[in-house]
């Protein structure tokens, strides 16, 4: 009964919006609606936090011009769809459904509901209502695989990772890269844990990896398991979509940081100014949508310089970590010159030298 | 000792179906109760798990969906517990009937008509009595618990899921992701009310129950089964065998638990993924406890578990209950029912004598 | 591979066979007894949720297991009182207890997640407990001295002491045991009691020292590899100890195989491989009647004296 009253509700705010025309005094517009997804709990201090920390950006900026809910731990699958759907039902005018394994959910409450606007994270499959983002976090890759080369008494990074989707795979060979421009043997051991988000399971992983000589953990999960670990075992490692410093003060060195708040506003306005329009939006360091944690003290300042260096390399367009030549694991030449393109990078399949995968 | 219970004559009819309600209704306070105690608003829980699945009509849909693999499911439980056979392994059977019924879509995913999906259901059914057969054969022959043999296998079969989903069964263009195609339209169960997404699955779960229904109070086969569960030795006498038995008990729920997973493969998930194992094989177990091993009872109680999650789903909405709530109402329901399931064979009687010489 | 890798991964296998073999314990008492107790998964997480929430709060780790041990055993009592008590069927009760464990724990864990404590690591000096060598003895979390304390101790208890005959008669033959004088329900409460125990301090192993952290069903099943180990060591303390450490060294198999770069063996079959070992073991068990190894005759029967 409360759903029906709402829909009611926004069809009579949809027809009074028109009563300004007639030359009433402007009314005040309904807050639109917006809805978050989350796969994890906010509490992972890691993705789902950073798209929480976008969402309250919105909230900051928008104010009363806008009302959200967000629902966490949100399974992938049919669970997903009876979420999305519901909060189609509830009349949000904007969701945005944040993690990849919502793809086919998204889009088939999409084809149900055509005057609600979707916005699914990491995926490929659009619609006229629908639009896909994601981030370059592959830039963010590139200047930790340049400090861990530089930091690893080893030369061996072990590397948890979730799915081998071309998001993942690019991570791998983007900090691989970075890493060997500076330690030419660098390697880096991959072990999938086929989950997002396992704490148990991502402390497993960094401790088998350790165990197997690696010295520096990153990772492609989402909780911070990996880096206690680390702290615990006095070795170093990167933290994933936020700053994890609180967790492993000596470990963790820095992270990539998921700053979803520009792009979350961006498409808030063009609903606002109703100028959405289906797209594919993929941004990096230069939009401001991936940034770095602050620096770790015990990083030399000549390390610090070069990944600053790296950084302006990358927003300014003279930098590209995925620059030829480059091997595959078998050692065939995949790229003679020149760098990647943006299809080249969504599609990827395959390693570089020196990736154990 | 000041209540006592007394034995009755015969089991009270009237307990037998009060008691479902009051474990219902006890678990909705008490539920209630404990959540505010935890820092929840209780009363708010309660209304979204349990009163607005019911009154809100867009959920109804949703009911007929949940409630239908656990009653197909439990239906196929009931007649084993019945026969005094423990088949504990539903959930496993669920998934081997869905990668059964998946296989035979992933053969024939270039490939249209009508004859597609019935063989995708029959194989789902083949493949969960299959794998019921394992414990069944144990117990038969070497009289192996089929309690223990049943569960592992459950979780033998989940490794079997992650092997499929990540390596031979992986959708070629799913981008690496580890999960099959979808399934093409000649694979997906039909939508019979438009508009809506009712699957052909959900009509059939109840009409599966109503005859199983009547099978079990009219035939032979069915007055066998309560025959070898209540009086075994009176079931040898009778001709009945006890091996026979435990057969068609593993088979029949095995059987139906794994049609109930290809219904769900082919009705809400339209392709197999790793998160398939949702856990219905176990809370089936519940609703054939509520149900009382009776197929009405188990329609009922498959609708009122149907609405515990419904509504638990409703609550992480509007609430911000996280999922697993749901779970603590619905162990709560049986756990009131067990508790008040010994007022059937027993009555509660208040001793007002004195206690002196009381030779209790 | 040298010797810091090979301590390493004996290291790992030790950490990772603790908290199945303290919950084995518990439920093999309880099987000894007759009880069937299913609900080991949720005692394990009412026991994590606990351990970890009191830790936090208090700093203390050894308040914090005994507090979860407090909480498991109290939602076992529950267990006990259908079972024993109102002779409500075993198995559902069981199943239910698991439900409502994994429930209440994720309600009672929400504010906790993303929250992280000191390790509860080892008492010895970091001199040992941190050597390279040493280590291998000296590094281990006093939970682990622990099982292997009370490895030993339940199995004097079982075979040498007058409780455990008693405890084992109330299993095999519990009209017998009645008969004698012995309270058959008052000995399974006992017993179901020390299984809820030992399962919240399993579950506090999850939580305090291998991830000091809370999600959601921390224990990711292992409560399930539990109660395959009690029937895979045929119910002997002695084989569950080494069949905790065999579980645990193939669960850390899969894992650093991976690592290592051997994936000859799908990880998913090393993963089966506890459960599949499990039913075999059943099969040799039944075979071999003759041997001594068999499930107490009493298990999951209701006790109903004919009084």
């Amino acid at each position: 009964m409360k759903l029906i009253s709402r829909r009611n509700v926004l069809k009579s705010a949809a027809a009074a919006s028109t009563l300004p025309l007639l030359g009433k005094s402007a009314f005040a517009m309904d807050p639109v609606k917006v809805a978050f997804v989350y796969l994890g709990p906010i509490g992972d201090h890691g993705w789902t936090f950073a798209h929480e920390q976008g969402r309250q950006a919105a909230i900051a900026k928008f104010g009363d011009a806008i009302s959200t809910t967000i629902v966490e731990n949100v399974a992938e699958g049919p669970d997903s769809e009876r979420v999305i759907r519901r909060l189609a039902e509830e009349g949000n005018d904007l969701i945005f459904t944040c993690s990849f394994g919502y793809m086919n959910p998204t889009l088939k409450v999409a084809k149900r509901f055509n005057d609600v606007k979707f916005e699914h994270a990491t995926g490929y499959k659009r619609a006229p209502n629908m639009s896909t983002y994601n981030a370059r976090f592959h830039e963010g890759r590139a200047i930790c695989g340049t400090i861990a080369g530089h930091m690893s008494e080893t030369g061996t990074a072990g590397y948890i990772a979730s799915f081998p989707i071309p998001e993942v795979v690019m991570g791998i060979n983007a900090f691989t890269l970075a890493a060997q421009k500076v330690n030419p043997d660098f390697k880096t051991n991959v072990l999938w844990v086929n989950s997002w988000y396992d704490p148990p399971k991502e402390a497993d992983a960094a401790t088998a990896l350790i165990d197997q000589g690696a010295d520096i953990i990153t990772q492609h999960t989402d909780s911070p398991a990996a880096l206690r670990v680390c702290e615990e075992r006095d070795l170093l490692a990167f933290g994933q979509s936020w700053d994890m410093t609180s967790f492993a003060p000596k470990a963790h060195l820095t992270a990539i940081m998921d700053i979803w708040g520009p792009y979350y506003i961006d498409r808030i306005q063009k609903v606002m100014d109703k100028k959405w329009e289906s797209a594919d939006t993929w941004w990096g360091f230069k939009e401001g949508i991936v940034a770095l944690a602050p620096y770790n003290e015990r990083i030399p300042a000549n390390v610090v310089a070069e990944a600053e260096a790296i950084k302006a390399g990358i927003i300014d367009g003279s930098y590209d970590v995925f620059t030829g030549p480059i091997k595959d694991q078998s050692g065939e030449v995949r790229l003679a010159e020149g760098t990647l393109s943006d299809g080249d990078l969504l599609s990827m399949d395959w390693y570089v030298e020196g990736v154990q995968s | 000792m000041l209540i006592e219970l007394e034995k009755r004559k015969e089991p009270s009819q009237t307990m037998l179906y009060l008691t479902p309600v009051i474990a219902v209704l006890a678990t909705m306070i008490v539920g209630g109760i404990l959540f505010t105690l935890i820092g929840h608003n209780g009363f708010a829980a309660v209304k979204e798990i349990f009163i607005t699945p019911i009154i809100d009509t867009h959920k109804w849909q949703d009911l007929g969906i949940k409630a239908a693999p656990l009653i197909l499911i439990a239906v196929g439980l009931s007649i084993g517990f019945r026969a005094n056979v423990w088949n504990i392994g539903a959930e496993g059977q669920y998934i081997v009937g869905g990668l059964a019924g998946t296989g035979i879509a992933l053969l024939t995913w270039e490939l249209e008509g009508w004859w597609i999906l019935p063989l995708m259901c029959i194989a789902g059914a083949i493949g969960g009595a299959l794998y019921a057969s394992i414990p069944a054969f144990l117990k038969t022959k070497l009289n192996v618990n089929e309690i223990l043999s049943s569960l592992m296998l459950t979780y033998a079969s989940i490794q079997l899921l992650y092997y499929l989903m990540r390596g031979p069964w992986k959708d070629p263009e799913g981008f690496n992701f580890p999960q099959t195609r979808l399934f093409n339209d000649s694979q997906i169960l039909p939508e019979i009310i438009p508009g809506t997404i009712v699957h052909l699955g959900v009509p059939l779960a109840f009409i599966i129950a109503i005859i199983a229904w009547f099978v079990m109070s009219k035939s032979i086969f069915g007055f066998q089964i309560r025959v070898v569960g209540s009086a075994p030795a009176a079931a040898r006498y009778g001709g009945f065998s006890a091996k026979r038995t435990i057969w068609m008990a593993m088979l029949i729920g095995g059987g139906f638990a794994g049609l109930a997973g290809i219904f769900e493969a082919a009705g809400p998930f339209q392709q197999m993924v790793p998160q398939f194992p949702t856990g219905y094989g176990f809370t089936a177990i519940i609703v054939a406890f509520l149900g009382r091993l009776h197929p009405i009872g188990i329609i009922l109680g498959g609708l009122v578990l149907a609405v515990s999650y419904v509504g638990g789903e409703i609550a992480q909405t509007s609430l911000g209950l996280p999922n697993a709530a749901a779970g603590i109402f619905q162990a709560m329901m049986l756990f009131f029912l067990l508790a008040t399931d010994i007022l059937v064979k027993y009555r509660l009687k208040l001793n007002v004598a004195n206690q002196a010489g009381d030779a209790s | 591979m040298n010797d810091t890798i090979i301590i390493s991964i004996i290291m790992t296998v030790i950490g990772a066979s603790t908290p199945i073999l303290l919950a084995a314990l518990g439920e093999l008492i309880v099987e000894k007894s007759g009880v069937l107790n299913l609900g080991i998964e949720g005692m394990m997480l009412i026991g994590a949720v606990v351990g970890f929430a009191v830790t936090l709060t208090t700093g203390f780790h050894v308040l914090g297991i005994v507090i979860a041990m407090l909480a498991s055993t109290l939602s076992a009592m529950l267990f006990a009182y259908l079972t024993l008590t109102l002779t409500a069927n075993q198995v559902a009760t069981g199943l239910a207890l698991t439900i409502f464990g994994i429930g209440i724990s994720s309600l009672m864990g929400e504010p906790y997640v993303g929250k992280t404590i000191e390790i509860f690591s080892s008492w010895f000096p970091a001199s040992l407990a941190e050597h390279p060598q040493l280590r291998v003895i000296f590094g281990y979390s006093p939970l682990v001295y622990l099982s292997l304390i009370l490895t030993v101790s339940v199995s004097y208890f079982l075979k040498k002491t007058r409780a455990g005959l008693i405890l084992r008669a109330v299993g095999e033959s519990d009209t017998s045991a009645h008969s004698i004088g012995y309270s058959v329900i008052g000995v399974r409460y006992a017993a179901v009691a020390f299984g809820g125990a030992m399962a919240g301090l399993a579950g506090c192993y999850f939580s305090l020292v291998l991830t000091p952290l809370w999600s959601e069903e921390l224990t990711a099943g292992r409560g399930w590899i539990a109660l395959a180990l009690v029937v895979f060591a045929a119910w002997k303390p002695s084989r569950l100890l080494f069949g905790a450490y065999l579980f645990g060294a193939i669960m850390t198999l899969e894992l650093h195989a991976k690592a290592a770069g051997f994936s000859f063996i799908a990880p998913e079959l090393l993963a089966a491989m506890p459960y599949l070992a499990t039913i075999v073991v059943l099969a040799l068990i039944s075979l071999r009647k003759s041997s001594g190894l068999a499930a107490p005759a009493c298990l999951a029967k209701p006790f109903k004296p004919s009084t």
